[in-house]
Order: structure tokens, then sequence, then C-alpha cells
């Protein structure tokens, strides 16, 4: 039992317990389809320039941090108290050289992650149009208790927790809430914006593969927040226009009024297809906060 | 208008889980009460620490709150990865969705605001007279106020549990979802009423330690020579002296749209909730600082110790805790990116942020310098800090990453941040606070902690973490984000959240195992007492004293002359030159006012809450009345007479010398 109270043995011990449990994860892990890690199977050219961001951030602080685990564990181990060989010097307190080194070297990383940053946060600027022979569709997107109401002004259709547009064209979301505020995401085609009362926020993005693709809330905004849910399918640009089609004939109709009954508060909402009379129903709502008068919220 | 504001018997309802809470929250106090009343202990309770002005006291009873709640802290993540784990697809779990968001609410708030404060707040309050070789803080009666206004907050958030509701926004409560017109209930108002409380006790104890720090240092102590840990306060207190008036701010403001119907933050009427989400970021981005600062001094001292070693490039120390205590106030946008702001900004933001990185990498680097050539004795809290750096640097590591806007478009609100958070918040600031727990037990408690239950105890909070928080990141790179009470089996998921619960589970035992070491020290003391006041063979003069340190810390206050004083004098044996003649000491006389200005600051908050006009006048015509009392009395303070003084001290050399 005396052996117990050794800490290299307990160590040893616990050391296997991680062991195990990263390879329990990990086995676990090697189930998981591909399709799991959204931010790793990207589908559109904005989700594929940021997965190769993160995976170069990760690599540039993994030549930090390896290093500096490894020397943390040599040191430990090599001037623990037992090991009497080892130089003591109970005084030696300051080195120039060494600290130069080692303000040096992160002020270095960190010179080209802000680089990186600064070129990237312009280049992948959400607010920004992508560049593409093909004219960009504008889907207005509009946060509700608790559902996504997706306005097409061109085509004068609407949607609710759908959305369906044409591949290898840049969408141009334009972003509002009339609930609490919420935040507009597709992982697999790239990063999200807030869907604020009052605003309307821009985000680009367009898919480069046809395939159906998860949409959600990230931002908590009440009760029926975790059923947020929405499909965003990319498809060719004939089914995409024989879809519109098929929802402009939609005998449902988005109005004034048929809006104020949407939007009361309902709960995992499935999906609807309107046919919009409103055009300037996505101003309305962004512009109806601006009322002084209006008290609700 | 009703007499009792919103306040109805319908607000005591409660559904199956929240009545366990309540029936197990009344079966502790219940214990306790009788406890105290079988052991005939309430006189000496209030008067030797409820009313008590002292620090240690004070210090001691921080942290016994802070570990309460720590307590329920953890069992509302019990019930939240429970609910992850079961509501899936046709399961909606344990908990209603409304429920399941107070609940994480209330773990964020409770977190934050009455564990790691507490923890912070104990251990400054233990250690810092001590180590400056004071007697006292600057301010003895505001730093009681300090606390009692920190526990009125406590009760005010627990008894959302038993009369009403707790807010269900998030421990951040953005509006307009925090707004009257989407959550109605008293909820909102119970988190705002108990951060202000607690935030004013907060602010008086900032600048009451700023005060302390600069103006009653030993004679020789100049700032240079400080020991780290108090520049790490001296960063923090400043933090809270600027960061904490934005907190109260803001949730003034937010209270006057909610109760009065004013539109600072509401979305219509000209209200800008953006601007909310700036103010409090601006209040919490340095509070993620003002908790780890201490926390590397923590680290600084105990690194020193046990290697039996200078602290490394102590200059580089206190200019980094400098940098990064100006650094903290430049980088709140970074927590809302993705709010539309412009290339330009967010860069800027973003790169603030990882310049901060540069002077937190540089402690790592002194830390294992201090180790580099020392005589490393693996102490519990040697473990806690080994365990801090590997922890702490994979925080770092995803925190710059996170700090890359176009990263953080895919990162942000997912289960990736919130292990992002924990990871530098348990690895850092909460191991920080054990270690520096388990470091300083002996000076306030005369004896030593048991070694082998404090490991087993660190093994357990360590794998705990991982298996708690590793499943969290892959969730995040999975697409799931934070605050879910419900997902579809397709997610694939639900594994890992059940992983995630095993590690709740054995971080609990890691709890269980820290109140069992503690009782097992307590019933094994003799075995582990300390007698020469420094068991570790300390460098700082805290350990010059006897532990536990008498009320009035030094019979003399030490004359100092260079950093590590009390190595110093030990390499040069000077400590043990013959004592001068005692003289008499001036020390505060304890009073219970602080408790009674805190009780009628959470009657105050309490009516706050409910509407109740009366209770809320009363409140603060009470507080303002002690106020004016204690101003009034000019008979504040006593003095030890000279002979007393050297009965302890006389007492104290026996016992050091058998």
């Amino acid at each position: 039992m005396s052996l117990l109270y050794m800490p290299r043995n307990s160590t040893y011990r616990v050391i296997a317990i991680l062991l195990l449990v990263v390879a329990v994860i990990g086995v676990g892990l090697h189930f998981l389809p591909s399709s799991s890690f959204p931010l790793f199977d990207p589908k559109g050219v904005i989700a594929e320039k940021e997965r190769h961001l993160i995976l170069l951030a990760i690599t540039l602080m993994s030549l930090v941090v390896v290093p500096v685990l490894l020397l943390t564990f040599w040191i430990a181990w090599n001037f623990r108290s037992s090991n009497q060989n080892a130089t003591y010097s109970p005084e030696w307190d300051h080195n120039v050289w060494a600290e130069a080194v080692w303000w040096g070297i992160p002020c270095l990383i960190i010179l080209i992650l802000a680089v990186i940053t600064w070129t990237s946060s312009h280049q992948l600027d959400p607010s920004k149009a992508l560049a593409s022979p093909k004219a960009a569709i504008t889907i207005q997107v509009v946060a509700l208790k608790w559902k996504w109401l997706f306005i097409y002004p061109k085509s004068r259709i609407a949607t609710v927790n759908f959305i369906q547009f044409p591949v290898d064209t840049p969408i141009n979301f334009q972003i509002t809430s009339d609930a609490p505020m919420n935040s507009f995401w597709i992982p697999q085609l790239g990063g999200q914006m807030y869907a604020m009362p009052g605003m309307s926020t821009n985000l680009h993005l367009m898919a480069n593969q046809v395939g159906s693709f998860k949409g959600l809330s990230a931002n908590i905004s009440g009760a029926g927040f975790a059923g947020m849910k929405f499909t965003a399918k990319s498809t060719s640009q004939a089914d995409y226009e024989t879809w519109t089609k098929q929802v402009q004939g939609s005998k449902t109709i988005l109005d004034t009024e048929s809006y104020v009954t949407l939007s009361k508060p309902s709960q995992y909402v499935a999906v609807q297809e309107y046919s919009l009379t409103d055009d300037h129903l996505y101003d309305e709502v962004v512009s109806k906060f601006m009322d002084s008068t209006m008290q609700t919220q | 208008m009703n007499l009792f504001g919103r306040l109805t018997l319908l607000s005591f309802h409660h559904d199956l889980i929240q009545a366990g809470g309540v029936v197990v929250m009344g079966l502790g106090v219940f214990g306790v009460i009788s406890l105290i009343t079988y052991l005939k202990r309430w006189k000496w309770l209030w008067t030797e620490w409820l009313t008590s002005l002292d620090p240690k006291k004070i210090g001691v009873m921080y942290l016994v709150v802070a570990f309460v709640m720590l307590v329920r802290g953890i069992m509302d993540t019990l019930l939240l990865r429970a609910q992850q784990a079961l509501s899936v697809g046709a399961s909606h779990g344990v908990l209603p969705a409304d429920h399941f968001q107070q609940i994480f609410t209330a773990h964020g708030t409770i977190m934050i605001f009455f564990v790691a404060m507490g923890l912070m707040f104990g251990l400054i309050n233990l250690i810092v007279p001590l180590q400056i070789g004071a007697r006292d803080v600057a301010f003895p009666f505001l730093n009681s106020i300090s606390f009692w206004l920190f526990v009125s907050g406590v009760i005010l958030v627990n008894l959302s549990l038993i009369v009403g509701d707790f807010a269900a926004t998030g421990w951040l409560a953005y509006p307009p979802l925090s707004e009257l017109g989407n959550s109605p209930g008293v909820g909102v108002d119970y988190w705002i009423w108990s951060l202000q409380i607690s935030g004013v006790g907060s602010l008086l104890s900032g600048i009451n330690f700023i005060v302390t720090i600069l103006k009653m240092r030993c004679p020789g102590m100049s700032l240079m020579k400080m020991p780290i840990f108090v520049w790490s306060v001296l960063g923090s207190m400043f933090l809270v002296a600027f960061a904490f008036p934005i907190l109260t701010a803001t949730l003034t403001m937010l209270s006057l749209d909610r109760t009065l119907g004013m539109h600072f933050f509401t979305a219509g009427a000209g209200g800008n909730a953006m601007m909310y989400v700036n103010l409090i970021w601006a209040w919490g981005h340095p509070e993620v600082y003002i908790l780890i600062l201490p926390a590397f001094g923590i680290y600084s001292e105990i690194v020193a110790t046990f290697s039996k070693k200078r602290l490394f490039g102590y200059n580089s120390m206190v200019y980094a805790i400098v940098a990064i205590t100006l650094l903290s106030f430049l980088v709140w946008l970074h927590h809302f990116f993705t709010m539309g702001a412009g290339a330009d900004v967010n860069a800027f933001f973003g790169i603030t942020t990882m310049i901060i990185a540069i002077p937190t990498g540089v402690k790592v680097f002194n830390w294992l310098f201090t180790m580099f050539r020392g005589r490393i004795d693996f102490k519990t809290p040697m473990y806690w800090f080994l365990g801090f750096i590997v922890t702490f640097t994979i925080g770092g590591a995803t925190g710059v990453l996170m700090s890359v806007p176009a990263v953080d478009y895919e990162l942000h609100n997912s289960l990736f941040l919130v292990a992002h958070f924990h990871n530098v918040i348990i690895g850092g600031v909460v191991f920080g606070y054990f270690a520096g727990f388990s470091y300083w037990f002996p000076k306030f408690a005369g004896f030593k902690l048991n070694e082998k239950i404090g490991r087993y105890s660190f093994w357990c909070w360590l794998i705990g973490f991982l298996l708690a928080f590793i499943p969290l990141y892959i969730l995040g790179l999975m697409g799931a984000t934070r605050r879910l009470d419900h997902y579809d089996p397709s997610m694939g998921w639900q594994w890992l959240f059940m992983v995630a619960g095993i590690g709740v589970v054995v971080i609990l035992f890691g709890v269980a195992l820290q109140i069992l070491q503690i009782i097992v020290s307590i019933f094994q003391r003799k075995e582990n007492l300390d007698l020469t006041g420094d068991p570790w063979d300390g460098r700082t003069l805290e350990w010059s004293t006897s532990s536990p340190p008498p009320f009035y810390n030094f019979a003399h206050l030490p004359v100092v002359s260079e950093r590590d004083p009390f190595w110093v004098a030990k390499q040069r044996q000077t400590n043990t030159a013959p004592q001068p003649q005692y003289v008499g000491i001036h020390m505060p006389k304890d009073t219970p006012m602080g408790i009674y200005i805190a009780l009628f600051s959470l009657l105050f908050g309490f009516a706050m809450v409910w509407h109740i006009v009366w209770l809320g006048l009363f409140g603060i015509v009470g507080v303002i009345i002690c106020v004016i009392t204690r101003s009034l009395d000019d008979n504040l303070e006593y003095l030890v007479p000279a002979s007393e003084v050297a009965r302890i001290e006389a007492n104290r050399l026996t016992l050091r010398h058998g």
C-alpha cells in the first residue's frame, strides 16, 4: 500500500486512464460518418475557406502548444526533488536572452496570426458580395418566435423553415428578427450572422455542391429556440426554377394579415410555402421598430 | 396596488424537480441550523465569525459560501447534462425548455459571481494583508459590508428557486429576450437584483484592496518588492474598480426598462439592444481577467515555493500583469464578431485579443523556468499547477483560434465555445484557487490538509474535466450549439452528451473528495499541526507569523529590504534575533452593522423583484439609517494592550519550540 503514496505510481495509473478515455472517444468518433462534422465537410466556398483557416490556425497554435507541454513535463520530471543529480540554482531568477526569446517568439507568431486575421477578416467579410458570373439571389430572413421565415422578393414567394437555391450562385441573405435576437447559421455553407430586431444584417454564401444542409439558430431566443431548425437545399438551376414556379402557385398567401398570424409564437413548425403579395414585407418588419409609439418587446 | 406586488401564492408553485431542489436546500439549511443549536454555538458564531471584521475570518466565510454554491452549480450541471443525454427525437427529456433554460442561466450566474468571485475574494482577504505585512485591510468595516452584500446576492439567487422563477435568458440576459415583452416574469429581476447587490459589494472590495495594497504595505516593501500574488490582485482590483460600475449602470438601465417602461435596450421606441451587448461585455471581458489574474499570482507563489527557487523573471511577470490589465479593456467585441460589424472593426478586436496571448505566454515560460534548475516538491498545489498548465495551454490556444473573426463565425455560440471558456475558467481560475486553497490552508487552519485525498480529488477533477469538455469540443465541431434542450438523433450527438455527463459525475466525486479531505484533515489535525507557521519552507511574509496568525497578524510590523523577505531572512538566520519590547496595537471593533445593511439590501432587492413598494422603501431607509448610525459612531477601535500581545506571542513561541 505504501506504493500508493508514490506520486509517480499513481501518475502512471492516471495516464493509463487518460489514454483509455482518448481511445474510447477515438473509437466512437471512428464510427461517425464524416457528414457529422459539418465544419470539416464544407459544401460552399465560404465554408471551405473558413475550414482552411481553422486548420491553419490550429497548426500555428500547435507549434507553440506541443513544445510547451513537452517542455513542461520534461522540466517537471527532471527537476523533481528526488533527482539530486539535476542542477539546483535557487538564486537564478533572470536571463535577459531567455526572456527576450519568450517575449519574441509569441510576438512573432501573433504577428503572423494578425496578418492572417486582417486579410481573412476582409476576404471573408460576411457582408461582402461574392464574385460570380451568375447574378446573386436575395433571400430575406426573418427570425420569428420560433421559426425562420424566408422571403424571396424577386420570385415573390416565401417559405418557413426551408430554403432552396441554385448551386454555384451567390446568395445574399438579408437578416432580421421579429423576435428576440437569433443567429442564422448554415454550418456547411459558412459562418453565422445575428438576426436582430430593427436591424438588417447581411450574409453572403454560395453552395458549390448540390445537397440538403442543416440550418439552425445559434443564439438563445426563448422557449422554442431548440426547434428553430431549417433545411437549406442546393439544387440545379432548373430544379430551382421548377420549385419557384410551384411555390408561386401556392394557394396560401403571405400578406400583412397572414404575417401577423404566422408571427405568433409556435414551436417545432413544419415547412410551409407561400406566394407573396406584400412586396415590402421585409422592410416593414425591419422598420416597424423605428416607430416611436411601438411599445412591445 | 396589491400589498405584495406581484407576489401571490401561485409564486410558490413548483414542478417535481424544482420541488426536489427546494427540499434538498431546505434540508441543508435546516440541518445546519439544528446542528448549531444542538452544539449551542449561536453566540460563538455571531461574535467570533458573523460580526467579525478580521479579513482572515471574512476570507474563510467567503470560501465556505463559495464552496456551497459550487456544489449547487455542479448539481445544476447534472440536470443539464441529464436533459441533453435524454432529450433526443421523440423524447423531450426530464425538463421543460423553460426550466432547462433557467438552470443553465443559474449555473452560469452562480459559478461566475458566487463561486469564482467568492473563492477569489476569500483568498485575497486571507492572504493579501499578511503578504504585505499589514494588520488589516484599509477599510475593515467596508470589507464586512462587501462580504454580506455578496451573501445577500447568494440568498436572492437561491430564493428564486423557492419563490417565483429565475431568468431563462442565458447568464448575460441579452435584450430583447430579457425585456419585459419577452420575459414578463420575475426571473430576470431576480438575476438583476442579485447581481446589483453583490456587484456593489465587489466594487467596494475592489476599492478596499487597491487602497490596502497601495497604502498599507510594511516599511521597505516598494511596489517592485511586492509578492507577485499582490501584484496580480492589484491588477485585478483595478479591473474591478473600472469594470463593475459598467455592470451596475447596465443593469440599472435594464431594470429601468423593465420596471418603469423605459427604452434603453428595447427593440422598439429607440432602444438599442446592441448597446447592451457592448456594455455587458465591456464589463464581462475584464471580469474574466479579474478572475484569472489572482489565479496567475497564486501559481507564481506556488511554483517558486515548491521549486525552492526564486520566481523567474519577476519584472517580466509584473509587466505581463500590467499589460493584461490594460489590454483586457480592449477586446470586448470578440464576444460578438457575428453581430455584423465591419471587417476593420472585427479584425482590430481579433488582433487585440491575440495580443493578450503574448504576456500570458510569457508568464507560462517564466513559471517553467522557475521550475528549471529548481528542486520541485510535488505537493498537491503543484498537481493543480501542472494540471493548469496542460488545460490552460489548450484553452488558451482554442481562445486564440476563435479570436480570428472568420473562424469565430463557424464556432461562435457552439459547444466548442462553451468548452473553450470552461477550459480556461476551470483549468485556469478554479484550479488556481484550489491550488491556493491547499497551499494556504495550513496558514489559516493551523494544520495541513491530507495530501493523499487531495491528490485523488485533483485527479477526479482533471479526468472529469477532460471527460466533460473534450466531448463538448467535438460536439462544437459537429455543429452543436449551446443551450439546446432538444435535438434530433440523426445528429449523432447523444453518446457524446452522455460521456460529458459522466465527466460531471467524476468532477462531483472530486468535490466530494475535497469535502472528505477537509473532514479527515480536521480529525487528523494532531498529526499535521503546523507549529512553525511555515509548513512549506515559504518565501513571503505570511509564513513568518504563526498558523493561524494572531488576529493582529504581526506583533511587530515587518521591515522588508528585498523580494521573498522571509526566505532571505531564513537564509541569513535573522529571524531568531531577540524580539524587542511589545507595544499596544489598535484594532477595529467587530460590528454587526454590515449584516444589517446587507439584510436591508436583501429586503430591498426582494421588493424590487416583486414590486412591493412599502418593503422597498423600508429596505432602502433601513440601509440609510444603518450607514448614518455607523458614521456617527466614533468609538470604532480598541487597544490591545502590550501585555496581551506579549502573552499571545509567548504562547506562540512555546508552541513552536514545544
